[in-house]
């Protein structure tokens, strides 16, 4: 079977088992994408790493204690140790001297420990109920129940509408918890409130994808998130969407082949997302800023070869032969031939057989280059006393970087002076 | 002095064991520029936190207009320390500002067009109505700072605790800040600015409060401002005062043995 017929298949009513846990697993890292934004801006990532493993005791307890396998007990488990780990953290922060980081390190540890120790013990017990239970440890999305489905769907969206709800204060606690407090509203409230939906998202999302992977469920929607935006909503929204995408999309990969786990999966699409909006960002992606050092590089070029053929051609002439350009060797000439291609492109000039003609649009962009170059050596000279012969190199860089308005600065700082320090003219 | 703006009446605070705040007690009046300054580590920043409630005294207590600052919090304007905040935070100047509305609509309310208006009007004053759709990562610290003035002056408050407004900020800010700070004070605002160049001091405020752990001297600039009181506060002698701390804290002592 192809993949396309399993897509079918999939929607399919007769597969309505996978389409309920497909889509509940894609609610399930909806609310945490969601949820994990804060905790990412909160810069706590690795808080979400002590929760999820800290789960495991809690779920282990539950079963010791009622000897049977049930949603909400594994849940009421799952939550009460993910608090009190949070607690612990926090607690021991309060009162020792011990670095956040070996305070996370240790919780994690000791609670995981003990979780694997009570975990084997059950799986040594006899009781045949256990089977199973060491899904916890990967996640056991595919094979969840209907009921466990519905059950954490909808606490899933009630946490989100939490969020919703709460957006305003978990922003102004995650920005400035000082000034929160100081306009008088209760930050312990509200941070307790958003540690109570990130142990409730973590322990349902652990059911999905496990212990070890749950944090990057939390995480990596939100970080990915950051790249294609600068507003919280907007973010909040992606990190959900990048999480319903990957529950959904990861489901159906694991299920298109025999013996493909799902968590794993899950997680791998999330990674790929994530990987995807680092390299597409239209702001800080790495795409973007290749593309803005390459439009840097050809402004630069353009610049210079501009200035240069004005020099040359200076005394009200304002033409040149290519060879003058060739004979300063300071293009290599395949890389010269292009740049004036562009520069004809343009209409900064115009080529004739071997000869170059600055156009008026040329020569005003070669002035201004130049311009730029001596108020900067002015202005360096006159505010940071730089021996006349290092001026030069410096604003060989910067005649570039100076915008239209630095310019205006620049010019009245200086009192629009006439001549720069090597006594040339500054081309107004 | 009439009825004081801010009382201290026997302030400590504690971290851990390391006392920040020893029994400090002082009376600042109203409608004045008041200096808080003291070198590093002296409590500045712990005194302004601990009159704003965002650290608990260990002993001791602050009254605000000789009042629960609870009653009236809502006159009072806090700007916290630029420093201490992540300026990599997804919000536009915008966002920020808007924050100092927050108080008076509460967690849930939408802001109203009236606000939008003090919002803008705020910016202005600070002259970064032009950046209001700028991602506040892009500032710089200069116009970081403005940006927590405007959102302070957002909170129409009458007193301003400011931590540090001139700390790290270029000239044209630190210029724009004293003759807003000014203009403020005669519109009869209170303003408490912690605060740690010493050539600045007597230009700046009309009262001292001198800290070092201890309350050092407390009253008009033209009185406290002596080189004596400087030596007290900065150097000399009264370093014992760090010394006893960290002893404090290394062995565990308490303050008060019970």
């Amino acid at each position: 079977m192809n993949f396309w017929e399993h897509i079918t298949t999939f929607f399919s009513a007769e597969n309505y088992t996978l389409f309920v846990v497909s889509i509940g697993s894609g609610i399930l890292c909806f609310a945490a994408g969601v949820v994990g934004t804060f905790t990412y801006l909160r810069k706590r990532a690795l808080i979400g790493d002590v929760i999820s493993h800290s789960v495991l005791p809690g779920v282990t307890i539950a079963f010791m204690l009622t000897g049977v396998k049930n949603p909400v007990y594994f849940l009421l488990g799952a939550i009460s140790s993910g608090l009190l780990s949070i607690w612990i953290v926090d607690y021991v922060q309060a009162k020792s001297k011990l670095k956040p980081d070996t305070i996370l390190a240790l919780t994690l540890s000791v609670f995981f420990g003990v979780g694997i120790v009570l975990l084997t013990k059950i799986q040594h017990s006899g009781n045949a109920a256990q089977s199973g239970l060491d899904s916890f440890l990967f996640g056991k999305a595919a094979s969840m129940g209907m009921l466990d489905v519905q059950l954490f769907s909808v606490i899933a969206v009630v946490n989100v509408l939490c969020i919703w709800f709460f957006l305003r204060g978990f922003s102004l606690v995650s920005f400035d918890e000082n000034y929160a407090k100081g306009l008088g509203f209760n930050v312990s409230f509200l941070k307790s409130f958003l540690a109570l939906i990130t142990v409730v998202t973590v322990a349902i999302g652990v059911q999905a994808v496990g212990v070890v992977l749950m944090a990057a469920l939390l995480i990596t929607p939100a970080a990915g998130a950051r790249f294609l935006t600068n507003s919280i909503s907007r973010m909040l929204l992606y990190a959900g969407a990048f999480g319903f995408l990957s529950g959904v999309v990861g489901v159906v990969i694991s299920y298109s082949g025999t013996g493909m786990p799902t968590g794993p999966w899950i997680v791998v699409v999330l990674s790929v997302f994530a990987l995807l909006a680092i390299l597409f960002g239209k702001k800080k992606g790495v795409l973007a800023r290749m593309r803005l050092r390459n439009a840097n590089n050809i402004k630069i070029n353009n610049e210079n070869v501009l200035k240069d053929v004005y020099k040359i051609a200076k005394d009200g002439k304002n033409t040149i032969s290519i060879n003058d350009l060739v004979d300063q060797e300071k293009y290599a000439i395949a890389k010269l031939k292009s740049i004036l291609k562009r520069l004809e492109n343009d209409n900064h000039l115009d080529q004739i057989r071997g000869l170059i003609i600055l156009s008026d649009k040329g020569r005003l962009a070669a002035r201004e280059v130049i311009r730029k170059h001596r108020l900067w050596e002015i202005y360096l000279s006159k505010y940071f006393q730089l021996d006349a012969d290092h001026l030069h190199d410096d604003a060989e860089g910067i005649e570039h970087v100076i915008t239209p308005e630095i310019e205006k600065e620049l010019i009245r700082l200086l009192e629009r002076p006439e001549t720069d320090p090597h006594h040339s003219k500054i081309p107004y | 002095m009439s009825i004081p703006i801010i009382e201290a009446h026997n302030l400590t605070v504690v971290y851990g064991r390391k006392p920040a705040l020893w029994n400090v007690d002082f009376k600042l009046p109203e409608k004045q520029v008041i200096g808080i300054m003291g070198p590093n580590g002296s409590g500045k920043s712990t005194l302004l936190k601990s009159i704003m409630g965002v650290v608990k005294p260990t002993s001791g207590f602050t009254r605000v207009y000789d009042q629960e600052l609870e009653k009236v919090r809502h006159k009072v304007s806090y700007v916290p320390q630029r420093q201490e905040i992540d300026w990599d935070f997804p919000a536009s100047v915008w966002d920020i500002v808007a924050m100092g509305r927050y108080q008076k609509r509460g967690l849930f309310k939408k802001l109203t067009s009236e606000d939008k208006d003090i919002v803008t009007d705020s910016l202005e004053k600070v002259n970064m109505l032009g950046y209001a759709k700028r991602q506040i990562s892009q500032l710089s610290g200069g116009q970081q700072q403005r940006v927590f003035l405007a959102r302070a002056i957002a909170q129409q408050g009458d007193l301003f605790l400011m931590d540090e407004p001139f700390a790290g900020v270029d000239i044209a800010t630190e210029e724009m800040i004293i003759s807003l700070i000014k203009d403020m004070k005669d519109a009869g605002k209170t303003l408490v600015i912690v605060h740690h160049d010493l050539h600045t001091a007597q230009s700046y405020f009309d009262h001292l409060v001198l800290l070092n752990t201890r309350l050092v001297a407390c009253g008009p600039t033209s009185e406290v401002f002596t080189d004596q009181i400087l030596t007290d506060t900065y150097g000399g002698r009264l370093t014992t005062i760090a010394k006893i701390s960290q002893e404090m804290e290394n062995k565990e002592f308490p303050m008060r043995h019970k």
